[in-house]
């Protein structure tokens, strides 16, 4: 059992925990991942570690409310436990020999670009970190960013907060201004690294993406995870979860993505209407 | 004097009709009048025949006689001498090509059912014996064990008996690995895993699960930091194969490993569990094994019309002849000289965003036919020229296989293993590295519970001698 050290509300369907998993804190790196059981019925979900504190033996999960499983973890409160808590897995973001780096992130997503653009930032990389956010209410982590940037630059899509722009849009700007990249890090909706992929392709930037893929074992066992990357089929769990964001089939992967969306939707309503019953 | 039938007693089953419809084992067991009525069937050789033919050597005929002398517990004691896993091993062993196909009675007539007896003899134990194991005093030596499915569950056992202070290293959040996983709940109740899995518990053994070694510890940080003299790894051969043709990652392509992962590990079948798995109408699995049948049984029993597409004809059917007659019983249906050419995939050219876009709608197939012999020694399966036919579906399951996972090997600097993943190890299951030990599926290949088992023993006993020393 792993105990939940600390929770924090970061916006209305994201939180943020601390899990006590020492043998994970112990090799975690930007860019891995962990899969995660809340009970003993419970589902295995993957989640991108968004940090981690090897002395203290914690590690991070951000998470957005989608489904039944995240329904349910986020009913746990601090002090309770999860069932099982299983990492790193996948391989870490190469960060080695970058100058210059643009971290795009969108929505929840950007809470796993935050490790990775700390890493960069820590080992001297000029890292302009360009988050984008349907409203201002949605907003997460603005202090956390700004530590881990050269250059925050925030984007909604109505703008309420920061400049009204998609992240494609911002990228664009920061690029037609002059920005030399060695290479651009986009994490969040599937959609969202498909446009980012398109842009930097005009521009010949490496693209590196991470996917999050449906998966169970995180070993390479199920296979559930592969994507086409370049024609080959690919392992997001352990040939990834980063790939050539020129190379990935996003359309395909979208497709995979939504495999069990009814299963989800009436999964989380039945898990709903029970935590209702329950405050009743 | 023997019991001369020429037939086995048979095996009472679930009917058919009813288990195409649950997940309750298939195979119901012998009685105590049964069990007890087969054991006389057997002769008792002077030359044992049927020993030889056992990968572990259990003293078959020993433990038959006290079958039929109805002194169970004897006869289970006989077994437990060098089968750490007697319950699993009377459900899962193909005893027709092993020990029963060496039986003089086989000769004539039908084999004494030595497969069901073992099973009885398991289940009668587990239902009667009050006795818990004792951890025996420890001799100070650690071991870690990689991998708690039938080579990591068999070595650490024989390692505990001897006062080894082992640890088991398990990836999944369950112990059992192929048991828990791999083979349906219909042909391997998971209690009975859970049950030899207590066992070395309460031999102290340590089972560690949530923990993938090569990712959050290597193999050499298990002998430099935490203090492990010795390591085996049976780690199994987790690694799917696919096909490599059009298609393959439509959804409702599923490799058998993940089908049966969610069914069997995730309870995926249980009304209202919390992970999903797709209710197909109509399903092709694609393969001839062990695997594709238990992929088969599975998907018939969420309520599909389900095939098996083989290359080959039924006569090279890789299964054992038991799995392919129960799944035809429970009316799987078999296109042989089969082989998929390409997974066709639903476009809807008016919307982009019908949800059904990108999923399976059917399988092309071309027939085979038999050509000269192969590499394998069976005869290799030739396309028919104008062959091609379309099968209409929604889910294909791909049970071509599995490899052994490179994590390992490719976090252990000085492991040396086979182009084709496999690691090598002497006959003793002694790696290229210095008190690194490896047997089971991760050395040859996926293959059968009772090699893995035997695997485990041998580099248990030679895990012994090197430290010992």
């Amino acid at each position: 059992m792993y105990r939940i050290v600390k929770k924090r509300v970061l916006n209305p369907t994201v939180s943020l925990m601390e899990i006590e998993a020492p043998a994970v804190a112990r090799k975690a790196e930007p860019g891995q991942f962990i899969i995660l059981r809340v009970d003993e019925e419970g589902e295995r979900i993957p989640l991108t570690i968004a940090d981690f504190d090897r002395q203290a033996g914690t590690v991070t999960i951000i998470y957005q409310v989608v489904g039944a499983t995240t329904e349910k973890l986020n009913h746990k409160e601090e002090g309770e436990f999860l069932q099982d808590f299983v990492g790193p897995l996948g391989r870490a973001t190469e960060t080695e020999g970058l100058k210059r780096v643009a971290v795009v992130g969108g929505g929840v997503g950007t809470a796993i670009a935050y490790p990775v653009a700390k890493k960069l930032h820590e080992v001297g990389c000029h890292v302009d970190l360009i988050v984008g956010f349907r409203n201002k209410d949605l907003v997460i982590l603005e202090d956390e960013f700004k530590a881990a940037s050269t250059n925050l630059i925030i984007g909604t899509d109505d703008g309420s907060y920061g400049k009204k722009a998609l992240v494609t849009d911002l990228l664009r700007e920061q690029i037609e201004a002059g920005a030399k990249y060695d290479r651009v890090i986009t994490i969040g909706p599937v959609i969202m690294m498909k446009f980012v992929c398109q842009l930097t392709r005009q521009y010949d930037i490496p693209t590196v993406v991470s996917m999050n893929p449906i998966m169970i074992d995180g070993t390479g066992m199920c296979g559930g995870c592969r994507l086409s990357v370049g024609g080959e089929t690919k392992f997001a769990c352990v040939d990834g979860p980063e790939f050539d964001g020129h190379k990935v089939d996003f359309d395909e992967a979208m497709a995979r993505g939504a495999m069990y969306k009814d299963f989800e939707r009436h999964a989380h309503e039945a898990a709903c209407n029970l935590f209702k019953q329950e405050v009743q | 004097m023997p019991n001369m039938r020429p037939d086995k007693n048979p095996m009472p089953h679930q009917d058919p009709q009813v288990r195409a419809c649950n997940f309750n084992e298939v195979a119901l067991g012998y009685t105590k009048e049964q069990a007890i009525d087969e054991a006389q069937r057997c002769l008792n050789c002077k030359h044992r025949p049927c020993v030889s033919g056992c990968p572990v050597q259990i003293n078959i005929p020993e433990f038959i006689a006290k079958v039929a002398e109805g002194d169970f517990e004897a006869a289970y004691q006989i077994i437990s001498k060098d089968s750490a896993l007697p319950a699993v091993c009377g459900r899962v062993c193909p005893q027709e090509s092993q020990c029963e196909a060496k039986c003089v009675r086989g000769i004539k007539n039908e084999p004494v059912g030595i497969g069901r007896l073992e099973r009885f003899v398991a289940d009668w134990h587990n239902a009667n014996a009050t006795e818990k194991a004792v951890a025996p005093a420890s001799n100070g030596h650690k071991v870690a064990v990689i991998g708690s499915g039938p080579a990591g569950l068999t070595c650490a056992g024989d390692l505990a008996k001897k006062g080894y202070e082992v640890t088991v290293f398990e990836a999944l959040h369950l112990a059992g690995g192929v048991l828990v996983y791999g083979i349906p709940e219909f042909r391997l109740p998971k209690s009975i895993v859970q049950k030899e899995v207590d066992t070395l518990k309460e031999l102290g053994v340590k089972v560690e699960t949530n923990m993938v070694i090569g990712r959050a510890i290597t193999i050499d940080e298990l002998k430099e930091e935490f203090g492990f003299e010795a390591v085996f790894i049976g780690s199994g051969a987790g690694l799917p194969k696919f096909m490599n043709i059009p298609g393959e990652n439509l959804k409702g392509v599923y490799s058998a490993n993940e089908f049966l992962t969610r069914i069997n590990l995730m309870k995926a079948y249980k009304d209202g569990a919390d992970t999903p798995i797709q209710h197909s109408t109509r399903v092709a699995v694609v393969g001839g094994g062990n695997v594709a049948m238990d992929a088969a049984r599975c998907a018939k029993r969420l309520g599909a019309e389900v095939y098996i597409v083989y290359r080959r004809s039924e006569a090279e059917l890789p299964a054992r002849a038991e799995e392919v007659e129960h799944a035809k019983e429970e009316g799987i249906i078999f296109k042989t000289l089969t082989n998929p050419t390409e997974i066709l995939g639903y476009h809807n050219p008016d919307d982009p965003r019908d949800p059904k876009n990108g999923s399976v709608a059917g399988i092309r197939c071309v027939e085979m036919t038999l050509g000269e012999p192969d590499a394998s020694g069976r005869r290799r399966p030739i396309v028919k020229e104008d062959s091609q036919f379309d099968i209409e579906l929604d889910c294909v399951i791909m049970a071509l296989g599995t490899s052994p996972n490179p994590l390992i090997k490719s976090t252990t600097e000085g492991l040396e293993t086979e182009k084709w993943g496999g690691i090598i190890a002497d006959e003793n299951g002694l790696t290229s590295r210095e008190n690194v030990y490896a047997g089971g599926d991760a050395v040859t290949g996926a293959a059968t519970v009772i090699l893995a088992m035997g695997a485990g023993k041998t580099a248990a006993r030679a895990i012994d001698e090197a430290l010992s020393k």
